[in-house]
């Protein structure tokens, strides 16, 4: 009786305190993507210092609700379900491609609008009544492989060869890679694998070398992108070297040094907001987010990977307030989740610092490749502004 | 496929297989001492160049609390006397890492000695008291040290890697650095120099005795306790010297030990887990069959250097009847 007792009470206090509207966020905080986990986990960190200082949304507070799912797909959908069951009016996350994948049933089912931060077209693509509910902030590696080739048909490149990790990302890569490089005329020469932990792609490099492509792609992210560039280099490759826009953080750079001078990829445009030229959209609010994330994390800190997270809520808020006027979720939480949904697919235009967002009836994905996409190149140890495609 | 090729090819296969061949050695003779197969020698492996970073950084690396922490059981475990070799050794490396964070070049020997007294230290608190366990639950606790000591390398070293500054520039032929020349003279070296410490010392008499005949070694007054922490100190040893002279042609990161140790190990099964000439050529064999792998279907490396345990396996299980532990 007494344990009855409390839990009403605790259900009553549950209730009043129920004002808060929560969102659910799960990041990869540790494990393999933690390198993208934290600034995504620390960019909502700082959001909510901000919601917290500023009121919230419409009058309404807005807890995060932050679970680690440590890299791992089963902690992820454990975490989701956990989110779900806790009242999350929608869920951000996770960082990883096969982690998200394994959410989508999880809100689906439990009609949950979910904004992923991976950044595989499988996860949105294509709208099926699962991924109804899911959409993404992240350029694609279809849209990032447009730049790649762009750039390399611009510069008169006729044979690529590729090498990239053994796993979804580098197969991802490879995919789409092959299939953009020969609708535009270029021939893929060579096709090599690596595994993130291996110690020397020897093999690969002088494979490679021997089919003399006039450049090379490495699919593959983080510090272990690092190796085959050193290698071809070493065994006396001089073609262009072109990396993925998983290699944007600074520890590339430190690990690579000098070796991967001169490397061009492909990226979102923050990664050098201060040198877009004064007209490009994303700009101003790439600036705004480098800024408030220095200011609370340090000079230098910030990473194109956080940005994701940010813009996830640039347009989770506008699609928030709407939504109240709708529903109201004290009252009935699945028609406010199912008009948060509608309201997240009708954002037109939103400008974020990754490019501008238009969502549809079967676009959740929403970004213009022309504002989505700048090719840069490691110029002195740091990220120069090659091109844009406006 | 033409010379050059082949040549770089052989370079490759070399460079890796002595790492792979000095750490079969390591297994190896863990194994014969104590039979405990060490699977987290890729983790002391990769924790000397991470913390050499960390230390030339100006940072105290989070290894030196963990080794303390251990050591500090260590003391527990030994109680009286006993205590007096951990507690002194913590302090030694305490002393010796602040010293380094002043003289930088301190702080390669002082990445080494933490590394050892790790491994002593992992060797004395988790797998001594077990000692009259079955390999099967050995090799729990060696899995159990490995997945732990991975975490904890994340933990204070971060997810990305790091490359240390070689200690030799430049390349002595194309094809070979001459760091990877250091590589390979430190591998001659350390066979040469176990070779002479097992035949010619009394210590290394003594361990060999302790490895072929524990029973016969305690009757004859060899320590089995003593033998298999000076098992593990010589296999820790290695691995830190491997992991500091590998680091700058690799990149050092929390990750990338346990592949080296499992191919390691893959040797060490070629030698039956028993002979030390057999481990070291398999381990050289396996870096050339993954080097040539590499070249011809890199996709399926990983698959084929495993496949080569079936046959070997095989083998052994054919050759070797059952025998009670």
């Amino acid at each position: 009786m007494k344990r009855w007792l409390a839990m009403v009470l605790v259900l009553a206090l549950a209730a009043s305190a129920q004002e808060a509207l929560k969102v659910g966020v799960v990041v990869s905080a540790t494990g393999p993507a933690a390198s993208l986990g934290i600034p995504e986990r620390n960019t909502f960190l700082m959001l909510q210092e901000i919601l917290d200082r500023t009121g919230g949304v419409a009058g309404r507070k807005v807890q995060f609700v932050i679970l680690d799912d440590a890299s791992d797909t089963t902690q992820a959908v454990r975490n989701t379900r956990r989110l779900v069951e806790e009242g999350a009016v929608a869920i951000v996350g996770t960082t990883t491609t096969p982690a998200s994948l394994g959410m989508i049933p999880v809100v689906a089912e439990a009609k949950v609008p979910m904004i992923s931060l991976a950044a595989s077209k499988d996860i949105i693509h294509p709208v099926d009544a699962q991924r109804f509910w899911v959409f993404k902030t992240p350029q694609t590696e279809e849209l990032m492989a447009r730049a790649i080739v762009a750039d390399m048909v611009a510069r008169g490149v006729k044979t690529v060869g590729y090498i990239g990790f053994n796993d979804a990302y580098g197969e991802g890569w490879a995919r789409f890679f092959e299939t953009e490089a020969k609708a535009k005329g270029l021939q893929v020469v060579v096709s090599e694998r690596y595994a993130r932990t291996d110690t020397s792609v020897t093999g690969q490099a002088l494979r490679i070398i021997a089919r003399r492509p006039d450049a090379v792609l490495v699919g593959a992210s983080g510090t272990p992108a690092v190796l085959p560039q050193r290698t071809l280099k070493e065994r006396g490759y001089a073609g262009l070297i072109y990396q993925t826009h998983g290699v944007a953080n600074p520890d590339f750079l430190r690990v690579g040094g000098k070796d991967v001078e001169g490397t061009l990829l492909p990226a979102g445009p923050i990664l050098v907001a201060e040198q877009l030229p004064s007209a490009y959209p994303t700009k101003r609010v790439a600036l705004d987010y480098i800024q408030r994330y220095e200011a609370k994390y340090g000079i230098g800190s910030y990473s194109t990977f956080g940005a994701h997270a940010w813009d996830a809520w640039l347009i989770l808020k506008p699609a928030l307030e709407r939504a109240l006027k709708r529903a109201d979720p004290a009252k009935d939480m699945a028609a406010f989740r199912a008009a948060l949904r509608d309201e997240i697919e009708a954002t037109r235009g939103l400008v974020a610092t990754h490019g501008v967002f238009t969502f549809g009836k079967d676009e959740h994905l929403g970004l213009r490749f022309e504002d989505a996409a700048v090719m840069v190149r490691v110029e002195g140890g740091r990220w120069k502004l090659e091109r844009t495609f406006r | 496929m033409d010379a050059t090729i082949l040549g770089f090819l052989l370079l490759d296969g070399l460079q890796n297989g002595v790492v792979y061949g000095l750490l079969a050695l390591s297994l190896v003779l863990v194994f014969a001492v104590t039979r405990v197969i060490f699977v987290p020698i890729g983790e002391l492996l990769m924790f000397a160049p991470l913390s050499l970073v960390w230390l030339l950084s100006g940072k105290l690396p989070g290894t030196l609390w963990l080794a303390l922490v251990l050591g500090g059981a260590w003391a527990l475990l030994a109680r009286g006397r006993g205590a007096a070799l951990p507690l002194l050794g913590g302090m030694g490396l305490l002393l010796v890492f602040f010293l380094a964070l002043r003289f930088p070049p301190l702080a390669y020997p002082a990445v080494v000695l933490l590394v050892v007294y790790l491994g002593v230290a992992s060797y004395r608190v988790f797998f001594q008291p077990m000692r009259e366990a079955t390999v099967l639950a050995f090799l729990i606790m060696a899995v159990g040290l490995h997945v732990a000591y991975q975490g904890l390398g994340l933990v204070f070293f971060g997810p990305e890697q790091f490359r240390p500054e070689p200690l030799l520039r430049g390349d002595a032929v194309v094809g070979l650095s001459w760091q990877g020349v250091l590589v390979l003279l430190f591998a001659v070296g350390s066979v040469l120099g176990l070779y002479l410490f097992f035949r010619r010392s009394l210590f290394g008499k003594a361990l060999l005795a302790a490895a072929e005949n524990r029973l016969g070694a305690r009757l004859s007054g060899i320590p089995p306790q003593e033998a298999g922490m000076v098992a593990f100190g010589i296999a820790s040893l290695l691995a830190a010297l491997s992991g500091l002279l590998l680091a700058p042609l690799i990149n050092a990161a929390y990750f990338m030990g346990f592949m080296l140790g499992l191919k390691g190990f893959v040797a060490a099964i070629l030698g039956g887990l028993a002979s030390y000439p057999v481990a070291f050529l398999g381990a050289l064999a396996v870096g050339f069959f993954e080097s040539f792998t590499s070249f011809y279907a890199s996709a399926y490396k990983e698959a084929l250097v495993f496949l080569l345990l079936v046959p070997a396996l095989f083998y052994q299980s054919f050759r070797v009847r059952a025998v009670e532990e």
